[in-house]
């Protein structure tokens, strides 16, 4: 028995070792953490139960058969965060270069798998030169099989990927299809073609950082949702990342207690609002003075950056928050900003996740950019998602619910549950000098005539009021009482029921 | 007494005024810029005018406006403040001249302290001491130089119109002092547009007393003791206080003596104040006289228990002053700090924006706060940086600065940088402790920037058991979470940790105990109690039984505390999260020489350089609109502009990209 110990021991360790010392110091030398070393800052200390541990490849071509390192250049489990049970596989960049065969992929489904059956997210540290071309079309294969499994895992448990090294090729389709993607300043790459294959079609050069870093991918493309100094913080910050999200769709987001009265007036954001209707403010300080103990996690934050996206908690229970930003393009919407609102939207609504929405929207952005980039399809997903949404959906419009933009932002008829509105909203067609140019075309010369007519429309439709006394406005509140309004409305909505018609999904405009 | 007075300020010297006046139950109307609709001190005051755009000469400097503001609302005297037209002969004639009082000096009392040749003229007859010098404007060089022989080295020429250090030079010798005429003269012409410029004797290590006089024009002239300036930087106080630690009662009796024989020789009515300036040996010369209220006026209030906001209301009223010279008692010891919002980390510039959090240390006996804002208020571009004004009282000068520290420590301000850890740096300096001042001790002590990362061994031994605290609490909370699997151990949040403040590590235990929590850092065990919760901003209790108050706030994983000056970000981890974190490698910021950026938000007002010049050290490369300045952005070495990022008209954040350089071939 002792020799049996001893040999499984043994074993072990030549699995833990990876692609062997030298290799390991090379990843070091590139700053980055080995595959285990990553899964230990990831997890609960000591919670991590291994998978397939022994599993190797089973190819022989191209000299593969006198290579054979246990695990395969995967290394896949489960373990807990925070003590709840999540499911991991980190790709181990020592062996093989991380690179994806049959094996490798076999365990990545078999994780999946597994959370699927139990309803537990799972985190993916990608880190991966590609396809093991020396298997051909099994790697293809396998890669296919880990997507189908993240298309049906999708909206039924979180799905993050941590992007910690190069992801390449069809590979990034793995990633692109989870729920967030995180990416390593730096280190981290993701991009379909190369650099290489770039030059030689198109003539462009571009590095990697350029073509696919993560300053390209959270702030250009839209691509990834944050980046991270380096593999310690993006760890740490996915563990708190997953503190926000329920284990599956079938279950209500997690709570935890919270010192925070939910009660708290916060008496400046009664002037949060400036008198200029043209002058911004910053829409994330109504955010920080909402939430509990100011702590808000981001999605997308440089990109799209009219739309605020993100996660907070209120009375302990997490919620997402959508708001429009005024102080970059005034908040209007556009392509970016309604295809990164409209994912956020339906991430929370596939995960119960309740939606408060804060609207300061002047319409949408013109121009020929914009409509020959597609506005019609692109604006559309922001609207199908709010109004396919059956989470509880609270709604505060603070300034501007202008036009189409404003049925777009949760609004009443979209099924929106609570809509409040401060008393400086201005819930109308347009703006009132837009709204007179209109009207009156032509029959005003007189700039006297011109402004009070302005002023009429102004007094007439630039007020919550009107919106209100048709109920599409259930109360105009008071901004200092923000926090304690929103509370209480999700609290009254937490035995929320509703349904949409059975269908097999809709037909949303992708 | 008057029963309406109009306040032709702004800011927390118009609420000031305003607290004063309400407790008389007098009536106030404040005024306001366009810019200042809806500011603390309009909401404050019974009714509100509005009296122009934002631009100060278009509103709190015209007279005008305010005169019709006056009509407009019945007000019978103006408090002017101070700055804007507090020192304005012709507002003073102007109000005289519509019959409303002003709450403040004679008209003419003020033009004869306002011409600086013609003020010492008087001092001097008043047999007040004065810096030795000439008397009169010196025409060129040989006039100065044989002047100068009289007077002794060094030197400093100063233009006869001047202030804020324009039109100033020191010079050591004759051919420095030669030189430094010409181009005196100039600067002065260009400043002032008076190129009249005088010599005199320049004082080493110079301290900046002040005498605080009343006179109530009837013939009664008090003073009411000195207030030490010295602590400022690029001639602006920062730190006042009273009395001053250099002065002996006789020292102090001479220059109380001298002040208000100056006042009387001018026929002075109000509050006013005395300038000198002194030695390290207590020899004192007369500067100026201020024939307002001065910024520093409450540290006077609080040692000699009298409001002298009051005092000018009854002085302008005619009341007699109630009391005499041997009635002025001192009690204890008052201190102020000037609140700015700039960033010293970055060489003090102004910073603008809407105070996101604003919250001030409680009032109490020992502290005050006199301020304009209030949280959400906007720190515009348009008038001066200051935000409030810190006061604090002690039985003796210790115990004011031990109060005016924990006063800092809880002074919450955000949206806009400040000064408030600077402040608090200085009051830790030891030679600050000592009251060994002077008007160089900033420039001395600190430079031209401060780094609040810097930590002391005192902040040190206090903030890393508290970053332990802040985090064993955290993780206790996040061990609560909904959803854990049964059966497992409990999320641990005692034990070994490893606590990182900036780049210095620190091994630690945490235990929990009946009296609080234990952390235990090699030998050391300090135990820290407090009944701080998650979502609050101050940290309170005591650490090593030592009562602190430290900001804390969360940003993400990792969390920032602040703490007597000192602001560090701390990030706590398991042994292993730490020792894998030091293998991370230090990421190199990115080359900003190849980018022009901008210091401070502002208005692009020119771009004289553009895309492809070869630009050389010096050449001017932007022109930024800011605080009402024009700030003229140069290049800082030779290079070649690749792109230009800004347009004129745009408005910039603070370190939004202008220009940017070809990398060095």
């Amino acid at each position: 028995m002792d020799d049996i110990l001893h040999t499984l021991e043994e074993r072990r360790a030549r699995a833990r070792l990876g692609g062997g010392e030298a290799r390991v110091e090379r990843q070091h030398a590139k700053g980055k953490l080995t595959a285990r070393e990553r899964l230990e800052l990831l997890l609960d200390d000591g919670s991590f139960e291994e998978y397939d541990m022994f599993v190797e490849h089973r190819s022989s071509d191209f000299g593969m058969a006198e290579q054979r390192v246990p695990g395969d250049g995967v290394v896949t489990g489960r373990g807990t965060i925070n003590g709840r049970l999540v499911f991991v596989f980190s790709q181990d960049f020592t062996v093989f270069g991380g690179s994806l065969s049959e094996a490798h992929a076999e365990k990545i489904c078999k994780i999946m798998d597994h959370a699927m059956r139990v309803g537990a997210p799972v985190v993916g540290l990608n880190d991966s030169g590609g396809a093991r071309i020396h298997e051909g079309v099994a790697s293809l294969a396998g890669y296919a099989e880990v997507f189908q499994r993240n298309v049906l895992a999708s909206g039924v448990v979180p799905q993050v990927s941590v992007v910690m090294g190069p992801c390449a090729g069809g590979a990034v389709y793995s990633p692109a299809m989870t729920d967030a993607i995180f990416m390593v300043a730096d280190s981290a790459y993701m991009f379909v073609t190369g650099p290489d294959v770039v030059k030689t079609v198109t003539h462009e050069v571009v590095t990697h950082e350029e073509l696919g870093g993560a300053g390209t991918h959270t702030g250009r493309s839209g691509v990834a949702d944050q980046s991270f100094e380096n593999d310690v913080e993006a760890l740490a910050e996915t563990r708190r990342f997953i503190d926000f999200l329920p284990a599956n769709n079938r279950e209500q987001p997690p709570s935890w207690p919270t010192s925070d009265p939910v009660t708290r007036v916060e008496r400046s954001l009664d002037r949060l609002v400036p008198a200029n209707p043209n002058q911004p403010y910053d829409m994330k300080e109504l955010i920080a003075k909402v939430v509990d103990e100011g702590d808000f996690f981001e999605l997308k934050p440089a990109y799209a950056q009219n739309i605020i996206t993100g996660f907070g908690r209120i009375g302990g229970s997490t919620i997402g928050i959508v708001a429009n930003q005024p102080t970059v393009l005034a908040g209007c919407l556009d392509i970016a900003s309604s295809r990164k609102a409209g994912r956020f939207v339906r991430f929370c609504d596939c995960f119960n996740i309740p939606l408060l929405t804060f609207v300061d929207v002047p319409g949408f952005l013109p121009g020929t950019d914009q409509e020959y980039g597609g506005i019609i399809t692109h604006g559309s997903k922001l609207l199908y998602a709010y109004a396919e949404a059956t989470v509880p959906k609270v709604t505060v419009i603070t300034r501007k619910a202008y036009g189409g933009a404003y049925d777009v932002m949760a609004s009443k008829h979209l099924r929106g549950d609570l809509n409040y509105a401060w008393p400086t909203a201005e819930i109308a067609v347009m703006g009132p000098q837009g709204a007179v140019e209109i009207i009156f075309r032509g029959s005003l010369d007189d700039p006297a005539a011109v402004e009070a007519k302005t002023e009429e429309y102004r007094r007439t439709f630039a007020n919550p009021f009107v919106a209100a006394s048709r109920g599409f406005i259930d109360d105009v509140i008071r901004p200092q009482e923000t926090r304690a309004r929103v509370a209480r409305a999700f609290e009254t909505l937490r035995t929320k029921r509703l349904e949409n018609p059975w269908k097999k999904h809709g037909n949303i405009p992708l | 007494m008057f029963s309406k007075i109009l306040i032709a300020n702004r800011g927390e010297i118009a609420c000031r005024v305003i607290r004063s006046a309400k407790r008389l139950g007098i009536g106030t109307v404040a005024v306001y810029s366009e810019a200042d609709e809806g500011a603390l001190h309009t909401r404050m005051a019974d009714e509100a005018v509005l009296i122009g755009p934002a631009a100060a000469a278009e509103s709190y400097l015209n007279i005008d406006a305010l005169l019709a503001a006056i009509a407009e609302t019945g007000a019978e005297a103006v408090h002017p403040g101070y700055g804007f037209l507090s020192e304005s002969a012709a507002f003073a004639e102007a109000l005289a001249g519509a019959g409303v009082t002003f709450i403040g000096p004679p008209a003419d009392a003020i033009a004869a302290m306002g011409d600086k040749l013609a003020a010492r003229r008087i001092a001097d007859d008043a047999s007040v001491a004065t810096i030795p010098g000439t008397e009169d404007a010196v025409d060129d060089a040989d006039e100065a130089i044989a002047a100068a022989r009289e007077i002794g080295y060094p030197v400093m020429i100063k233009a006869s119109a001047g202030g804020g250090g324009k039109g100033m030079r020191l010079v050591w010798d004759e051919s420095g002092l030669r030189e430094g005429m010409s181009s005196a003269i100039n600067e002065a012409v260009s400043a002032f547009g008076d190129g009249r410029v005088f010599v005199e004797r320049f004082i080493e290590d110079p301290r900046h007393i002040e005498i605080q006089v009343l006179a109530d024009g009837a013939g009664a002239v008090v003073h009411l003791g000195e207030r030490e300036c010295s602590i400022q930087r690029r001639h602006q106080k920062v730190i006042e206080e009273a009395p001053s630690p250099l002065l002996d009662e006789a020292t102090r009796a001479a220059m109380g003596a001298q002040a208000c024989a100056l006042a009387a020789a001018v026929g002075y009515r109000s509050a006013g104040t005395v300038e000198f300036v002194a030695d390290q040996q207590r020899n004192f010369y007369f500067l100026e006289m201020n024939t307002r209220l001065q910024v520093e006026h409450p540290i006077t209030e609080l040692v000699t228990g009298i409001d002298l906001v009051e005092q000018q209301f009854r002085i302008a009223a005619g009341e007699p002053l109630s009391f005499r010279q041997e009635d002025i008692g001192r009690n204890g010891w008052a201190l102020e700090c000037r609140i700015y919002a700039e960033d010293p980390a970055r060489g003090f510039v102004p910073s603008i924006g809407r105070l996101s959090r604003y919250r001030e240390p409680a009032a109490s006996e020992t502290c005050r706060v006199d301020a304009g804002v209030d949280e959400g208020s906007e720190i515009s571009m348009f008038y001066d940086p200051m935000i409030a004004k810190l006061v604090t009282h002690g039985s003796d000068r210790p115990a004011a600065i031990a109060a005016m520290q924990d006063a800092l420590d809880c002074y919450e301000i955000s949206g806009v940088a400040h000064n408030s850890g600077f402040l608090n740096a200085v009051l830790g300096r030891s030679r600050f402790a000592e009251g060994r001042l002077s008007t160089a001790f900033i420039e001395e002590e600190f430079g031209e920037r401060f780094d609040p990362t810097a930590l002391t061994d005192e902040a040190r031994a206090v903030l890393v058991p508290v970053a332990a605290v802040v985090h064993a609490r955290l993780a206790a909370r996040a061990g609560r979470i909904s959803g854990q699997i049964e059966g497992l151990p409990p999320v641990r949040h005692t034990g070994a940790w490893v606590v990182d403040l900036g780049t210095s590590r620190h091994e630690v235990r945490i235990e929990e105990g009946a009296d609080g929590i234990a952390v235990v850092d090699g030998e050391q065990m300090v135990l820290v109690a407090s009944e701080w919760q998650l979502h609050e901003s101050l940290f309170t209790g005591t650490v090593a039984g030592t009562p602190v108050t430290i900001q804390v706030r969360r940003r993400g994983t990792a969390v920032t505390l602040r703490w007597r000056g000192c602001e560090t970000t701390a990030r706590v981890r398991t042994p292993r999260a730490a020792e894998l974190a030091a293998t991370m490698p230090a990421k190199e910021a990115l080359d900003l020489s190849r980018f022009l950026l901008s210091p401070m938000p502002g208005l692009v007002v020119a771009l004289p350089a553009s895309e492809g010049d070869t630009v050389q050290a010096g050449q001017p490369l932007a022109v930024v609109d800011a605080m009402k300045m024009e700030n003229v952005l140069r290049a800082e070495r030779d290079g070649r502009i690749v792109a230009v990022h800004a347009e004129v008209g745009d408005s910039l954040a603070a370190d939004q990209v202008i220009m940017e350089f070809a990398a060095e071939e």
